[in-house]
């Protein structure tokens, strides 16, 4: 298991990015806030790709803020792995192939 | 419910009114009856003096406005716009409720409408377009009853047929004299040609020029005439011109814009009809400005000239019109300072009324001389029906305007669009409100190329072979667009409430717009 | 015979890492390759962020038919030697090595990629490499740089800082770059590389990048970089052959094949002996002309 152990962020507020914030949530599980200029479209599709993200990492307590201003899902990806990397100190990700 | 021909589901009965579901481009015809009119004989002799009123409440008492009558604007001033909310307030000091705001359209500057639809002092609306708070709020669902939308064309065979009846027109005009002759022209704040406002000055029962600018009598040029004014007012401002095309008068440095510019431009360049004689609209906004451009730099190496360019007009049609590329301009509205002065100083440069301009049932409009239009839309799905009117979200953002006039009509109808905008895909299954049908779209245009109606235009592709465009279906240009976005749900609607109906050129019901759930 | 089909690099796109909105249609603008890059655009704090972004971005979207390039920051450093381990895995065609001083550069490089390439199960050399020479060391070693690996298939100079440790700055007339291109052309051309000019860093000075543009074009090179999609079609338009230059080299071959016919020794076109450089220039024109897509008729006999 991975420990969110300081707040962090990673991405922006440009049009086409999203800004990820991560900190700790002791004792209260996964917490996600979502705000997106393309909810309505696409809000699903961002929670399942940041909880995908989130899964893989094996991050069970954090609180996650998105905003999001029409990032592409390769994107939200990036952004959200890179936060989690920062708020946790990982320097040894595991790059996959495909 | 009944079944229009671009298979969407039309209720019966709207606003107490029976409606017709869309049949096709030209299927209808109009009823056999005279044109309506509300304007009756007036008395005015000579001792009766000006016809200035001394400010705006002033004016409204003098022509009777009264709870639930109609009211109109003409939008020529767009986002510079500054004689709308002033009116309103005064009709509501006055106390007056119940209104229908009926003006040629509304922009972004007019988001405080809501406060005025949540005090009663507007209770309907009908409009080209609605954008910014007031189309989300409209979405939501304020308003009791639907708001009827309908194409600048449509507007005036509405009028003509009775069908809006406007009891007060306010109309701004950059210049007027005590009688009531005006012009668009000159002054302090110039819009240019006056085509929409022509149209409710000639309808309504009454009409109230707002001026900043009052002339010795007579005011030249005459636009709006005397004899169809009952009154004059005179403010500090009436809008303002810089903000007419809201800087959209210059050329972008916007690298995917000019791309699909430049290949919009070779779309009309290998069409078939770019030859010495030919027409054109192109609007404004980044695209068509460059593409304007684009165009205009064809026309002088290959020596070939456009017989007239029609519609929305701004600086870079006025350019080639002064350099002799194009022998006439038929100016419904002035896009910046450059094209109102053109139109001031040129009899080649032509003021148009909307009805002239577009009217489907006025006996000929000039769109029917049309070659080449250039078009965006929203979205448009893999049948070419275009939406310009809600946001990919489903809230009100867009304006008919003369768009589904202009398709219908040009004998190559354009539409230059970017494939995504954003994370928003703009070619999918089904588009939020079918707008224009797709029977009137020759082609889209994309960054990543075009894809061409056939049934619409079967030489198209050949001719277009040639460009070196690369060509694709409108099912391969989806596609590509949902494999960089993905696929978006479907807008989740209150099927119970409709908000809005959207009219056809003829009046007939091509789509309605649903109240929008919360997020 | 129908030649392959020349792989033309007349455009190399830089798209910055740190930036995504403009990496996901960063191909509509037609450049021949994409240079995604992780280096001197992105910011010391956001070289992770960066490069998480082209590594879901390379395996997320489909780049078509353009060559997908990505510069890594030194190897020599942490940063350079995790950027190896994520690109690779995500696939791109080339990866450009920065600041390439000698050919030991090359070797450390292409081992840690074969190492990558074991473990995941690519087939050694999958990924192609670029070297950027941007020092006198890195000119003047070119040759044994341009030599250093079958996985090179091009170099590049990296003008901004070649001319300051030149203690000199750019020009318009490029005279401090001349020596410093000409090692590097010879060095291609001896190993049969590509060779790619320098990014024109003022992208409002459209008459004197196309002068630069027409310049290096006479030099030799293949191509260029570039830092913005307008530097696209200039570039395309110096580097496709005219329609007098195809139309002389089909007339070439025509020459050509009219003296076979009379099974003569002479081959001549109006008057002016055809020697073997001028059959390779004809060649090297048709293949240009039909990489670019302009041949009507396809192959000319070459």
């Amino acid at each position: 298991m991975c420990q969110i152990t300081k707040k962090s962020y990673a991405g922006s507020l440009e049009s086409s990015d999203v800004l990820v914030q991560i900190s700790p949530n002791p004792g209260k599980g996964l917490e996600i806030d979502l705000k997106s200029t393309v909810k309505r479209q696409f809000g699903n599709a961002i929670l399942a790709t940041v909880n995908d993200v989130l899964r893989e990492f094996d991050i069970t307590e954090a609180f996650v803020s998105i905003d999001d201003k029409g990032a592409l899902d390769c994107t939200i990806r990036a952004r959200v792995s890179a936060a989690v990397c920062r708020a946790a100190a990982l320097t040894d990700y595991h790059w996959k192939v495909g | 419910m009944l079944t229009n021909a671009v298979n969407r589901n039309i209720p019966e009965k709207i606003n107490n009114k029976k409606l017709i579901p869309y049949q096709g481009e030209f299927a209808l015809s109009p009823a056999d009856a005279p044109v309506a009119s509300y304007r009756k004989l007036k008395k005015r002799t000579p001792d009766m003096g000006n016809k200035i009123q001394r400010d705006l409440t002033a004016a409204i008492r003098s022509v009777g406005l009264k709870d639930g009558m109609t009211i109109s604007f003409h939008h020529g001033f767009r986002d510079g716009d500054l004689t709308v909310l002033p009116v309103l307030e005064a009709i509501r000091a006055l106390g007056i409720k119940n209104l229908t705001l009926a003006p040629s359209s509304l922009t972004d500057v007019h988001d405080p409408v809501v406060e005025f639809i949540k005090d009663g002092t507007i209770t309907h609306l009908e409009s080209s377009g609605l954008r910014g708070k007031l189309g989300k709020a409209v979405s939501e669902g304020i308003l009791e009853n639907p708001v009827v939308l309908r194409t600048h064309g449509d507007r005036v065979r509405a009028i003509q047929a009775g069908e809006l009846n406007i009891d007060v027109a306010f109309l701004a005009v950059a210049s007027a004299d005590e009688y009531g002759n005006a012009t668009g022209c000159t002054g302090k704040n110039i819009c240019g040609a006056l085509g929409y406002a022509m149209v409710d000055a000639k309808y309504a029962a009454n009409v109230v020029l707002i001026t900043d600018n009052l002339v010795s009598y007579p005011c030249s040029p005459i636009s709006i005439d005397q004899s169809d004014v009952d009154c004059v007012v005179v403010v500090d401002q009436i809008g303002d011109s810089a903000l007419i095309g809201k800087g959209a008068a210059r050329t972008t440095r916007d690298p995917k814009q000019l791309l699909i510019a430049e290949n919009t431009t070779k779309v009309i360049e290998y069409s078939g009809l770019f030859v010495e004689g030919f027409s054109v609209q192109t609007g404004v906004g980044a695209v068509p400005i460059a593409v304007t451009n684009f165009l205009g730099e064809r026309m002088r190496t290959q020596n070939i000239h456009a017989a007239f360019a029609l519609g929305g007009i701004g600086a870079a049609i006025t350019r080639l019109h002064q350099e002799g590329y194009i022998q006439k301009i038929l100016a419904v509205q002035s896009f910046d300072t450059e094209a109102s002065a053109a139109l001031c100083n040129d009899v080649t440069h032509i003021e148009t009324e909307t009805g002239t301009y577009a009217n489907i049932f006025g006996n000929g409009c000039c769109i029917n001389k049309l070659d080449i239009c250039i078009l965006s839309a929203l979205e448009m799905d893999t049948h070419f029906n275009c939406n310009i009117l809600t946001g990919s979200n489903g809230e009100l953002r867009g304006a008919l305007g003369g768009g589904p006039d202009c398709a219908g009509a040009a004998r190559l109808s354009i539409m230059a669009m970017p494939l995504i905008r954003g994370r928003i895909p703009s070619i999918v299954d089904e588009v939020n409100t079918i707008c224009t049908p797709g029977t009137s779209v020759d082609c889209v245009v994309t960054e990543y190329g075009v894809a061409v109606n056939t049934a619409r235009n079967p030489d198209l592709t050949e001719r277009l072979r040639k460009s070196g465009l690369k060509l694709f279906t409108m099912q391969q240009l989806k596609e590509m667009a949902e494999r960089l976005t993905g696929k978006p749900e479907p807008i989740q609607y209150n099927r119970d409430k409709i908000v809005a109906v959207v009219e056809y050129r003829d009046g007939s019901i091509i789509d309605v717009v649903y109240q929008v759930l919360p997020e | 015979m129908v030649a392959e089909k020349i792989k033309l690099r007349r455009t190399m796109m830089y798209v910055s890492g740190s930036s995504p909105a403009n990496i996901a249609q960063a191909t509509i603008y037609g450049a021949d390759s994409l240079m995604f890059d992780l280096e001197d655009s992105v910011s010391v704090n956001e070289k992770d962020a960066a490069r998480f972004v082209i590594y879901h971005a390379l395996k997320t979207i489909d780049f078509g038919d353009t060559e997908t390039v990505v510069r890594i920051n030194a190897i020599n450093t942490e940063t350079g030697r995790q950027d190896l381990e994520a690109i690779v895995r995500a696939k791109p065609d080339v990866i450009r090595l920065p600041k390439t001083s000698c050919a030991q550069d090359v070797w450390d490089a292409e081992a840690m990629i074969a190492k990558i390439e074991r473990n995941i199960g690519f087939e050694e050399g999958t990924i192609k490499l670029m070297a950027a020479l941007e020092d006198p060391s890195g000119i003047l070693n070119a040759r044994e740089i341009a030599k250093s690996s079958k996985r090179l298939i091009g170099m590049a100079i990296g003008a901004e800082d070649f001319v300051t440790s030149m203690k000199t700055t750019r020009s318009p007339l490029g005279v401090e770059l001349a020596t410093a291109r000409g090692l590097l052309l010879m060095a291609c051309r001896e190993v049969g590389i590509y060779a790619l000019d320098t990014v024109y860093s003022d992208i409002n000075n459209d008459e004197g990048f196309l002068e630069e543009v027409k310049l290096i074009k006479q030099l030799g090179f293949d191509g260029k970089s570039c830092i913005h999609p307008r530097q696209i079609k200039p570039i395309h338009q110096v580097f496709t052959p005219t329609i007098k230059e195809i139309d002389y080299a089909i007339r070439t071959f025509g020459a050509i094949q009219e003296a076979e016919e009379k099974h003569s020794g002479v081959i001549a076109l109006n008057g002016k002996m055809i020697d073997l450089p001028m059959v390779e220039r004809a060649r090297r024109v048709i293949r240009l002309a039909d990489a670019a897509g302009i041949l009507d008729g396809g192959a000319y006999g070459c």
